[in-house]
């Protein structure tokens, strides 16, 4: 510590100072970053490849990959693979699963916020987060014990349909679109509520035409994130929906979707085989649409910052 | 209708929303509780699992569940952590921090069915390793890293701006700064946030299906020398865990007694995943308490 | 009073002519611009920081002072688009250079904050960390250090007893004088403080100033104060900035009392800021 050394030699940057454990410890988390970039890029490409084998190797046509409704990938004299009914059946389980859960979870957070907001939060948000923490193999399997029995003797059906699939996913991303749109109705500001109060509105014409709109982007990520969530789920879809590989025509007939005949089916078929590959180019399929849903979202928040 | 009716009929059917909510989860818990509970005994929990036979156990699962988180939190924390200093401390805002938030965004919005179809790509196929633990643990680790990224990340940005400058102040290199200053105050939160990772850990199963797969060897557990064939403590051996376990005694299992089985698994593994959650809930509000009555 | 003066004249006479030259100035500022982005918030100001004395900063909120303190050790960097232009020599070095390495810098120009940030660690965890990092390892040299700059921060008498307590049960006063302990520790040759008392009460205020103007026999002070009666109290030569601007700098006295320039004048006697 002695100040015996003139000051270029104790201030200017040495080899010794550029070696010491700052470089180190920057090196170390850079390099954590770098996985981090370096996983993302391998699932991309090694998915990528994977999944255009069906098409680059075994000449499986795109089009009718996409377009036709006829699978039987194990006919040896005329072999089948249109995915268009798991496709069909993935969107359908989507759509209707986010058209049962937006109305409950935006109706959930408005409780939170605007009807009760004092003990409404304390009851609804551990609910909403106990619903978060149960695995999707025990929804699955309520679902498979309880919602199929009950369906097939209530409603119609084998039990096994699109609806319990709907009916399981909106419960899955029900809490999904209520954490959102919790928060971006309560980071409203007060303004907007006290300006519409002072008119004389009442709270549900202020929900309705000043609340509801001002947050409609946030709400909008919310389901879409949802959406995003049920399109992927696999195990609890799988084990109520009946997975069979006809197009549906009813709500209540048995259905598939990309994700549950890859379930089903990867373990079963010969690593490198042509069905082994088409299911491959049904996981690109949900790759691709897992990205397209981030650039869902990402427009969604540029229209939100530009308001 | 005016518009005080419609206000009184608005607000009676949020309520009727709120009551949904909170019944769809009282029954959830009620029907697990109630046949799970059923079905819990000494036995359940200590007895090997049956393939065919009504009348077996989930000792073996329950072990492989905790043995694979256990070892995917050894990967996932010291990465996560690392990741989540690079991009409160070091990131400079810029192309590559984009980039990097952009990885973060797609891995975390990965389903994990695609997770388990890369790591059965990579850590079964490629690597010949076949399915063993280690390779369920990385492809659990893909899944988990954004969310510890993300932890670590605001609980660096919520320590006081003061505290790092203080010892930055005093001639304390950055690293040694986040060392012995920021991580300690942002341990708290890190610690919140990585049980609530764990439960969700402990709860997955499609990407564990194709990379840790579907069977357990018999295992012995005497035997603690991690390289045999036998060990439970082998990373490179099969393991059904037990979210896998409920899955396919449901789908292909041959076990007479698939209901009590589950609902048995299904309890077990709720209880988990509720401890955990509490744990984090027990540790934020101590911390909390201390932080508060310190001042 | 007058033996103290007697005292000083006596010594100034027997040191040589050129270390007294050399001892006068601990820092020479030249042309200093300070920017966030595109924003500048430091206009080219000039000035020499005498050695051993304190040298108060005033001047209205976001005129600029505390930028330039910030700047003297390096701090600034942590603030993404800030750079500076300019020189500031110290040692004849320019400290803004590229080649500094900060953290040596930093032990030698301390820095204690407006608000106290004692480390959630004992009284003695906030001070030995940093020593053992400088590479003082032995417990009884660090024991020594601890207790030399507690005694030199005028709090030893007060946490002797409990040197191993958590430093936040001390108030805030108390806080503060540790904050300089901690930075004393490290044997600054300058220190700077940012508003030290700003937060504290009147009695701590008066500890915290007292404290100030004995520390000036062994170190270099810089004071960031809102406070013109502080200013007046403690410091030897006042510096008035204004947007940016350095618009007078001289003896505190002269600037209290017949300032040269108009707005200095009208800042003082309280007309705006």
């Amino acid at each position: 510590m002695e100040k015996i050394l003139p000051a270029k030699d104790r201030l200017l940057k040495s080899k010794t100072s550029r070696l010491d454990g700052e470089s180190r410890g920057k090196l170390i988390v850079i390099l954590c970053a770098v996985i981090m970039i370096s996983a993302t890029i391998a699932i991309t490409i090694f998915l990528g490849t994977k999944g255009l084998q069906s098409f680059t190797k075994n000449g499986v046509s795109i089009l009718e990959f996409l377009t036709s409704t006829k699978w039987n990938p194990t006919d040896k004299a005329n072999p089948g693979y249109g995915v268009l009914p798991f496709i069909f059946g993935s969107f359908a389980v989507t759509f209707l699963s986010a058209l049962v859960a937006a109305p409950l979870g935006i109706g959930g957070a408005i409780f939170m916020t605007e009807i009760a907001p004092s003990w409404g939060r304390k009851v609804l948000q551990p609910v909403v987060e106990l619903l978060v923490g149960i695995p999707s193999v025990v929804y699955g399997f309520i679902g498979l014990s309880v919602l199929v029995p009950f369906i097939r003797e209530n409603v119609g059906g084998l039990g096994f349909s699109l609806l319990t699939g709907t009916i399981v996913l909106a419960i899955m991303i029900l809490p999904t679109i209520t954490t959102i749109a919790t928060d971006a109705i309560s980071s409203l500001p007060s303004h907007l509520r006290e300006g519409s109060y002072a008119l004389g509105a009442t709270r549900w014409q202020t929900i309705r035409k000043v609340l509801i709109p001002a947050a409609m982007p946030s709400l909008l990520t919310a389901i879409i994130l949802g959406m995003a969530r049920a399109f992927g789920e696999a195990l609890a879809v799988q084990m109520v929906i009946g997975n069979v590989r006809n197009l549906p025509t009813s709500i209540l007939d048995a259905s598939a979707t990309l994700t549950t005949i890859i379930t089903l089916n990867m373990g079963h078929t010969t690593y490198g085989s042509v069905e082994n590959n088409t299911l491959w180019s049904m996981g690109l399929i949900l790759l691709i649409m897992s990205f397209a849903f981030i650039l869902l979202i990402r427009y969604l928040s540029s229209r939100r910052k530009l308001r | 209708m005016n518009s005080k009716t419609a206000d009184r009929l608005a607000t009676g059917v949020f309520i009727l929303i709120a009551t949904i909510i909170v019944a769809i989860l009282a029954g959830l818990f009620f029907y697990i509780f109630i046949n799970g509970f059923k079905n819990i005994s000494l036995e359940f929990l200590t007895s090997p699992s049956s393939n065919v036979r009504a009348g077996g156990g989930i000792r073996d699962q329950l072990f492989n569940s905790v043995y694979i988180l256990f070892i995917t939190m050894l990967i996932t924390v010291p990465l996560g952590i690392g990741g989540g200093i690079y991009m409160a401390e070091y990131a400079r805002p810029g192309k590559v921090t984009d980039l990097i938030r952009t990885c973060i965004e797609v891995l975390s919005s990965l389903p994990s069915i695609v997770i388990g179809m890369f790591g059965l790509l990579v850590f079964v196929n490629t690597t010949g390793w076949g399915y063993t633990i280690f390779g369920g643990a990385l492809a659990l680790t893909i899944f988990n890293l954004p969310t510890m990224v993300r932890t670590t990340e605001d609980a660096i940005r919520a320590v006081p701006r003061d505290l790092k400058e203080a010892s930055l102040a005093l001639g304390i290199t950055h690293w040694h700064t986040i060392k012995t200053v920021i991580l300690p105050s942002a341990f708290p939160s890190i610690l919140t946030g990585a049980i609530l990772a764990a439960g969700r850990v402990f709860g997955e199963a499609a990407a564990l299906l194709f990379t840790a797969g579907l069977s357990t060897p018999r295992l012995d557990y005497t035997n603690w020398n991690p390289f045999s064939e036998q060990s439970p403590l082998n990373i490179f051996r099969p393991a059904e865990t037990l979210a896998v376990h409920i899955w396919s005694v449901n789908t292909q299992g041959l076990i007479p007694d698939v209901e009590e089985v589950s609902s048995g698994a299904a309890a077990v593994l709720v209880i988990s995943v509720l401890i955990f959650n509490l744990a984090a809930r027990w540790i934020g509000s101590m911390i909390h308490k201390r932080v508060t009555a310190s001042k | 009073m007058v033996t103290a003066l007697k005292e000083r004249k006596t010594v100034d006479m027997t040191v040589p002519l050129n270390r007294q030259i050399q001892s006068e100035n601990i820092l020479t500022v030249k042309n200093l611009e300070i920017f966030y982005g595109e924003k500048r918030a430091v206009n080219g100001i000039s000035m020499d920081i005498e050695k051993n004395s304190v040298t108060a900063l005033i001047g209205p909120s976001g005129c600029g002072k505390s930028t330039f303190l910030r700047s003297i050790n390096r701090m600034n960097d942590l603030i993404p688009g800030a750079r500076a232009e300019g020189e500031i020599l110290y040692e004849e070095l320019n400290i803004l250079s590229e080649d500094i390495n900060v953290v040596a810098l930093r032990k030698e120009i301390g820095m204690v904050f407006q608000k106290p940030n004692p480390f959630p660690k004992s009284i003695y965890g906030n001070i030995a960390p940093a020593l053992k990092f400088a590479g003082i390892n032995k417990k009884s040299k660090l024991d020594d250090i601890v207790e030399e700059s507690l005694r030199k921060a005028a709090l030893w008498d007060e946490v002797k007893d409990r040197l191993h307590k958590s430093a936040l049960s001390l108030s805030g006063g108390q806080q503060q004088r540790l904050c300089i302990a901690r930075t004393i520790a490290m044997k600054p040759t300058v220190i700077l403080l940012d508003e030290p008392s700003s937060a504290l009460d009147p009695i701590s205020n008066a500890k915290v100033e007292d404290l100030i103007v004995d520390l000036k026999k062994d170190y270099s002070i810089i004071i960031v104060t809102h406070n013109m009666q502080q200013a007046s109290r403690i410091s030897d030569k006042t510096a008035f900035f204004l947007s940016g601007d350095l618009i007078e700098y001289d003896k505190t006295e002269k600037i209290f009392t017949n300032p040269s320039v108009q707005k200095t004048e009208e800042y003082i006697s309280g007309r705006f800021g």
